[in-house]
C-alpha cells in the first residue's frame, strides 16, 4: 500500500513509532515478522544506505521520518504526503518563535510555541487531508496529506 | 512647520521624537516637547501607549527586554500620566515565567495600565494565562472590554485568537457585534481610543500586518468626530490619516523589525548595540478640551 503513495516524504510503518528510533524499530520489526511487501522492498534499497550512512545520505534521508522544515517565514515543504501511522516531525529554524497549528483552530494538532531550533511531532493514523498554520504568523499555511 | 515638506519628512521616519498634533483629521508636525505646557490645563490628560515587550526574547536583536522595558517604564512615569495602556505582546512566548516577570516590572511604575494581546500572548491556551493576568474589568469572554477616561471612550479589541488561517488579524462576528452596540447611543462628539494589537488597517498583507475584518470594525466608528487607532504588532512607528480617524502603530519596547518589504521577513532585526534605544520607545498621548489628541513618540535613546 505504502508503495502506491506518491509520497514526498514515505514511512513505511504500520504503526505509529513513539519515540524509538525508527531504523532500530525497523530492524526489530524486520527480525520478526513479514513486512508488506512495498515496506519491504523500500526497506531492501534503504538499509543497505543505513550502513553505509555518510556515503549515502540522500538515500537514507528517503526513508527517514518525515520532517517539516520552518524557515523565513515558511513551511518546507508546504505539501507532505504520507501514508496513516506516520510521524511528521517539525523543527524551526526561525529565530522568530513559530506554532504548528491544524486549521480547525488546533482541535486535531497543535504545539506549544516553537523557539528557536525546537521541535514538534504528531502522528497522522487517519487518511485525509490536513491543512494547518502558525497561530502566531497565520498567513503560514501548509498541508499534511495522508492516504 | 506646517508645510507638507516637512510632514513628509516625518512621516518617512517618526522614530526619534516628533510630536503629532492632529487638527480637523491634518497632522503637523510638531518639535518634540511642545506638549508639555497644554498638558497643565483643566480637563485635559495625558496617557501612555507601551508595546511589544516581547519579556523572554533572548536573541540577538536584545539579549535584555527586561532592562528596556524597565527604561520604557522610566520615560512612561516621567510623564505622570493619567493611566498607560499596553498594546500587546507583553510576552515573546506565553510561558507562564514570562508573564510573571512582566507583571512584576510592569507593576512596579505604579500605574494604570490597561492591557491588549498580542499573537505572542495567547500561544497554545487561547490566552488564558494573560487573561487571568492582564485581562480588562468586565471584559467579555472574547477578552475585549471598553471603559472611559475624563470623557474619552476607549474600546480595547482582540484581534489575535486565531480563527484558522488568515492573512492577518482576525476580531470576528461577536466582537464586531459588541462593539457596534458598545459605541450605539455615544454622542458623535466623544473622543474614541481604539486599542488592538495587530494593525487595523493594511500595512503589508504579505507579512500578516492587517486585519481581515477591520473595515467592518472602522464603519461603526465613522460617525465620530476624533478616533485615534493605536496599534502595536510592527515594532515600528506608522501612521495614517483617513478622515477623521488617525491610525498610529507604536515603537516596541525590545526590538525593532523592518520596515514593510524591506527585508525577506519581518523577523527581528538587528542594530548596532548603541543604536538600540533609538528604535525602541513609548507614545504620549495628550488630550484637551475641544482639541484633537496630541500623539507624541518618544524613543528610549
Amino acid at each position: 500500500m505504502a508503495g502506491l503513495v506518491p509520497a514526498i516524504h514515505m514511512d513505511p510503518r504500520d504503526k505509529p513509532g513513539g519515540d524509538e528510533n525508527w531504523s532500530d524499530q525497523m530492524y526489530l520489526k524486520m527480525t520478526r515478522r513479514a513486512l508488506p511487501l512495498a515496506a519491504a522492498a523500500m526497506l531492501a534499497l534503504s538499509l543497505p544506505a543505513y550502513a553505509a550512512e555518510t556515503d549515502a545520505p540522500q538515500q537514507v534521508a528517503a526513508a527517514q521520518a518525515p520532517t517539516v522544515t520552518i524557515d523565513n517565514f515558511a513551511f518546507a515543504p508546504a505539501l507532505t504526503m504520507i501514508a496513516p501511522g506516520t510521524k511528521v516531525t517539525w523543527t524551526n529554524k526561525d529565530e522568530e518563535p513559530h506554532t504548528v497549528t491544524s486549521a480547525d483552530g488546533g482541535k486535531t494538532f497543535k504545539s506549544e510555541a516553537l523557539d528557536t531550533g525546537d521541535s514538534f511531532s504528531f502522528t497522522f493514523d487517519k487518511p485525509g487531508t490536513y491543512k494547518y498554520f502558525c497561530s502566531i504568523h497565520p498567513h503560514m499555511v501548509a498541508t499534511i496529506v495522508v492516504k | 512647520m506646517d508645510s507638507r515638506r516637512d510632514f513628509m519628512k516625518c512621516l518617512a521616519w517618526a522614530g526619534s521624537g516628533i510630536a503629532w498634533s492632529v487638527v480637523g483629521g491634518v497632522p503637523k508636525a510638531l518639535p518634540f516637547g511642545l506638549g508639555g505646557p497644554a498638558l497643565a490645563a483643566e480637563g485635559s490628560f495625558t496617557f501612555v501607549q507601551i508595546s511589544d515587550s516581547h519579556i523572554g526574547f533572548k536573541a540577538d536583536a536584545n539579549p535584555d527586554p527586561n532592562s528596556t522595558l524597565q527604561a520604557a517604564l522610566d520615560k512612561a512615569t516621567a510623564l505622570k500620566p493619567a493611566m498607560m495602556v499596553h498594546t500587546g505582546d507583553v510576552t515573546h512566548l506565553s510561558k507562564p515565567e514570562q508573564f510573571d516577570t512582566a507583571d512584576q516590572i510592569i507593576k512596579g511604575a505604579k500605574l494604570d495600565v490597561h492591557f491588549v494581546p498580542g499573537e505572542h500572548d495567547v500561544i497554545g491556551d487561547d490566552g488564558k494565562m494573560y487573561f487571568d493576568r492582564f485581562g480588562g474589568k468586565g471584559a467579555a469572554p472574547g477578552g475585549w472590554y471598553s471603559f472611559d477616561q475624563n470623557g474619552v471612550h476607549f474600546v480595547a479589541l482582540m484581534n489575535v485568537i486565531g480563527f484558522g488561517p488568515a492573512t492577518g488579524g482576525t476580531l470576528g462576528k461577536d466582537q464586531l457585534e459588541w462593539l457596534e452596540k458598545d459605541l450605539k447611543g455615544k454622542s458623535a462628539s466623544t473622543p474614541i481610543v481604539v486599542m488592538a494589537h495587530i494593525p487595523l488597517w493594511s500595512i503589508y498583507p504579505q507579512w500578516g500586518w492587517t486585519t481581515a475584518d477591520g473595515d467592518q470594525a472602522l464603519s461603526y466608528l465613522k460617525p465620530f468626530g476624533s478616533v485615534t487607532v493605536l496599534n502595536g504588532h510592527i515594532h515600528q512607528v506608522v501612521q495614517k490619516v483617513e478622515g477623521k480617524v488617525t491610525f498610529q502603530t507604536a515603537m516596541s519596547t525590545a526590538f525593532p523589525q523592518p520596515a514593510a518589504g524591506a527585508a525577506p521577513n519581518p523577523g527581528p532585526m538587528k542594530v548596532e548595540a548603541d543604536k538600540l534605544k533609538t528604535v525602541l520607545g513609548i507614545r504620549e498621548i495628550a488630550f484637551a478640551p475641544a482639541a484633537a489628541p496630541k500623539l507624541t513618540d518618544e524613543t528610549l535613546a
